[in-house]
């Protein structure tokens, strides 16, 4: 029930928070409104916040110098790739511990949860050692594997949690109807599940996007994505701050869309259920 | 509730999950584990033998350790609390009637989808830069001399960044639970004479008990392994130095991988202490 | 043709024994009916014999071939769930195609009988409509023209009725009897009410714990019921039972009379009580009858009005010649 409140205290409210709300998103709107000005500008003293001569030249510039495009596709395939494999490896598994559980099931689920927590760093050298063997150090191919199975608890985790909400019953109808176990899945199953699964593809691509520990360390010149693009930034050469927000505008703002239409999906997805 | 034959489709089916995070755990889990009972220096004569307990006796004992110990817990210990206190202040205020709720929402959730790298380049370079940063402009005009932050002040200025990125998370997970609080128990207790401040603290933040948990033992978990933010400020020096970034140095930069793999060791111990405490919650829910 | 066997099915979950060994047949063409309290293990039942669950130990046998191990699709048999379980993101055209399709059935064929079914069910202008547009008792009638265009051995009943309210439950009732008579088939039908059994069925069969009380037609169990469980689970209002010496009288430890056995009088009877409360049903009243000394409170059925008010003094005589006995572990005396 929400009580009605005076108009006075819904000002009150709206005033704060809006402030509050501006506050945290500043940094990010003034690296968006940086990235469309001169370098000089960029370094004003004191800052222009909206008087400037509104430039895409950056833009340009960073494509042009850095090939942006490039880190751009990669961070698409590793993340995108990474979620598919990742979405068609967890359905079958997301199925069984949902519509066949067993006495085990729970302990599964929660032995690949307790995977995801495992320090990247414990296994650092491992991982480098045998993608060195495999010759898939700083390709594509590796990263959307490991990224895929440090994803993969999560996504098993939400797929499950979606297909639980399936009532098993409409499930019994296909198999007394004649489906086999594919045509279950692929005729019924699937399509009523659409919504789950496709917020369990938005929230992945979301933290595949942004992965930073093994895009950075398994990554050089060839398969580096966003990530490991902006990175490169961190060493300065002069007057830069509007190509770095160019670039970092450009980074983000593909999964800054993204995210604002996954945010139920987050607490869904990362709190493994904990908070409901 | 099924027959024999969909449980031994289920087995088959879940197979390929199973076995894929079996041998993604297993194998590099027990290889570190090899080497750190190893003297293992690839690019200084490779493999030189069993040291036994050497490696892990070293990594306690070097000089490094105890910065880096201290470091850690530091900025977890600074995040969390700042993430929490905050989280909790923000979720109520969001909780609140008013115009555009969810235009601030969405502001204050942005921070979470920003990459990483971005952030802490965003942060290093247009924020705390001593020369140009927005920082220095600010301290010049109330008069004061800017900080060099990422030297002089560099553990905070690393907590400032790495709770701008989880403050949202934080937030969004204590909304979400301050939303499913019944609001007739706190009408109930206004009609028993409870203050706003006895109601904050007698109902509210009991009822939010669990969600502040979880997100402390998720947070935990993540920020232990923290490491684009530092790799791209200070590159661990300012005394900046993680558990997880020593080891990595270890690691990969002086690749001493026998005397990394038995950090490693310590660290995937410490992981899963916190970790035990999380699948307890999580387990408890699954039941219900 | 579908003539179903089960011979000595058990049914065990874990170490929980639901279904102790069972034999049951049923013909041909019958309509039978599993009845009971909820619990009694009557739907477990109906998924053995669909092949949705493994029967721990016995056989099945569907038209004398042994159907044990044979899965769900292969069995000819076709199930309506009590949730009717509608594929949601499917037309109802669609839906009643399934099996249909699953069967690799040609396009001219599949449409010939959807449609022959959507004539018999009323479902023509519906064929396009998603399950979610539909109303309770269309979205039942899809659930069972998508049983019917299979053709099945039989057909399947898991509580059809009992997502429906009071009203269209009646209605539908006598379209699953009319769909029986005209299309033959065997059909099982669970159910915990026992008025769909007693109008619905040939056959009843009582199930409590697993166990089958008694098989019959629905007269049989009406008038002789083999114990006090299906004597008081059948009927409505139901059959008083009366322990004591008034039982004794009649060389049982319990002895059963149907409240339209009784006959009430304002003077003299066997015995005498105060009437409480009276259910007026328009052809028919029940009178409950407190302070008799027999136990429980008797009812009586009474025809239309009657004159007897709250507290009135009352006497009541059984009609001796269709008293129930019962012995003292609860069976039938003969």
């Amino acid at each position: 029930m929400a009580r009605s409140v005076t108009n006075q205290r819904k000002a009150l409210n709206t005033a704060l928070a809006w402030a509050v709300g501006l506050l945290i998103f500043f940094p990010i709107l003034w690296t968006i409104l940086t990235s469309f000005k001169t370098e000089a500008q960029a370094i004003a003293s004191p800052p222009i916040f909206l008087n400037f001569d509104w430039t895409l030249e950056n833009y340009a510039v960073v494509q042009e110098r850095s090939n942006y495009m490039r880190f751009l596709w990669n961070s698409v395939i590793i993340a995108g790739g990474s979620t598919l494999l990742g979405v068609i490896i967890a359905v079958p598994a997301a199925w069984s511990m949902a519509f066949v559980p067993s006495r085990r099931t729970k302990d599964i689920l929660m032995w690949m949860l307790s995977t995801k927590m495992l320090p990247a760093v414990g296994v650092l050298y491992p991982i480098y050692l045998i993608f060195i063997r495999l010759g898939i150090l700083d390709t594509r191919i590796g990263l959307v594997v490991v990224i895929m199975l440090i994803n993969l608890p999560i996504i098993v985790w939400m797929l499950y949690t979606y297909f639980k909400e399936i009532p098993g019953e409409i499930l019994e109808a296909a198999r007394m109807d004649g489906a086999t176990l594919k045509e279950e899945i692929i005729y019924v199953l699937t399509p009523m599940a659409v919504p789950g699964i496709a917020s369990t593809i938005l929230l992945n691509i979301i933290l595949a996007w942004n992965e930073a520990f093994w895009t950075l360390n398994l990554t050089a010149a060839k398969a580096a994505p966003l990530t490991a693009f902006i990175a490169s930034y961190s060493s300065p050469e002069g007057l830069f701050y509007a190509k770095l927000s160019a670039a970092s505008t450009m980074a983000i703002a593909p999964i800054l869309i993204l995210g604002w239409f996954s945010q139920k999906q987050l607490v869904r997805g990362l709190t493994f259920g904990a908070v409901k | 509730m099924a027959t024999q034959h969909s449980r031994s489709a289920a087995r088959l089916m879940m197979a390929p999950a199973v076995i894929l995070l079996l041998g993604w755990m297993l194998v590099p889990l027990t290889m570190t584990l090899i080497f750190s009972f190893k003297k293992y220096l690839p690019l200084r004569g490779g493999d030189l033998g069993w040291v036994g307990f050497e490696n892990y006796a070293r990594f306690v004992s070097s000089s490094a350790f105890w910065p880096a110990v201290s470091a850690t817990l530091i900025i977890v210990g600074g995040v969390l609390v700042i993430t929490l206190v905050f989280g909790v202040l923000l979720a109520i205020l969001l909780d609140q009637p008013m115009w555009g709720q969810g235009i601030v929402r969405i502001l204050v959730i942005a921070p979470f989808f920003v990459m990483p790298t971005v952030s802490a380049l965003v942060w290093k370079n247009i924020f705390m830069d001593p020369v140009n940063g927005l920082f220095a402009h600010l301290w010049k005009f109330f008069g004061a001399e800017p900080l060099e932050w990422l030297s002089q002040a560099s553990l905070q200025s690393i907590i400032l960044i790495v709770s701008w990125q989880w403050l949202p998370f934080a937030t969004l997970i204590l909304l979400t639970a301050i939303q499913s609080l019944d609001s007739e128990q706190l009408e109930a207790a206004e009609m028993d004479g409870a203050p706003v401040l006895k109601r904050f603290w007698f109902i509210v933040l009991p009822h939010l008990s669990r969600a502040m948990t979880v997100v402390l033992l998720i947070q935990t978990i993540f920020l232990l392994g923290i490491f684009a933010e530092i790799f791209v400020t200070t590159q661990g020096a300012f005394g900046t130095r993680t558990l997880t970034y020593l080891i990595y140095q270890r690691v990969l930069e002086s690749q001493n991988v026998g005397l990394g793999s038995a950090g490693g060791v310590y660290a995937i111990i410490l992981a899963n202490i916190v970790a035990i405490f999380l699948m307890r919650i999580v387990g408890k829910n699954l039941d219900a | 043709m579908g003539r179903i066997t089960l011979d000595k099915v058990t049914k065990r979950f874990g170490d929980v024994e639901v279904i102790p060994p069972l034999d049951l047949t049923i013909d041909d063409g019958e309509f039978t009916v599993f009845v009971g309290p909820s619990g009694c293990g009557k739907s477990t039942l109906l998924r053995l014999i669909a092949g949705l669950e493994d029967v721990s130990s016995g056989q099945i046998r569907i038209d004398r071939e042994d159907a044990t191990n044979v899965p769900p699709a292969k069995r000819g048999l076709a199930m309506v769930f009590q949730s009717y379980a509608l594929y949601p993101h499917m037309s109802v055209r669609k839906n009643i195609a399934f099996p249909l399709r699953m069967a690799k059935m040609d396009q001219a064929e599949i449409n010939k009988r959807v449609e022959g079914a959507a004539a018999v069910l009323n479902l023509t202008d519906y064929l396009d409509r998603r399950p979610g547009q539909l109303s309770g008792g269309q979205r039942q009638r899809v659930a069972i023209g998508r049983a019917i265009v299979r053709e099945p051995a039989a057909f399947l009943f898991d509580e059809p009725l009992s997502n429906l309210d009071a009203a269209l439950r009646v209605g539908m009732r006598l379209e699953i009897s009319e769909l029986h008579k005209r299309l033959e088939t065997t059909m099982i039908y669970v159910t915990h009410d026992q008025v769909e059994a007693m109008t619905m069925a040939d056959k009843i069969v009582v199930l409590r714990k697993g166990n089958i009380e008694q098989v019959g037609s629905p007269l049989e169990l009406y008038q002789t019921p083999r114990n006090t469980f299906v004597a008081g689970f059948i009927g409505s209002p139901k059959m008083n039972l009366i322990e004591g010496p008034e039982a004794a009288k009649y060389d049982a430890h319990t002895i059963g009379i149907r409240p339209e056995h009784i006959k009430a009088s304002a003077e003299a009877g066997a015995w005498e009580g105060r009437v409480g409360v009276s259910e007026h049903l328009g052809s028919d009243t029940f009178l409950h009858i407190h302070d008799t000394g027999l136990g429980e409170a008797i009812t009586v059925r009474m025809n239309g009005e009657v004159d007897f008010k709250y507290g009135d003094r009352i006497f009541l005589t059984p009609r001796a010649d269709v008293i129930h006995r019962f012995d003292d572990q609860g069976l039938r005396i003969a």
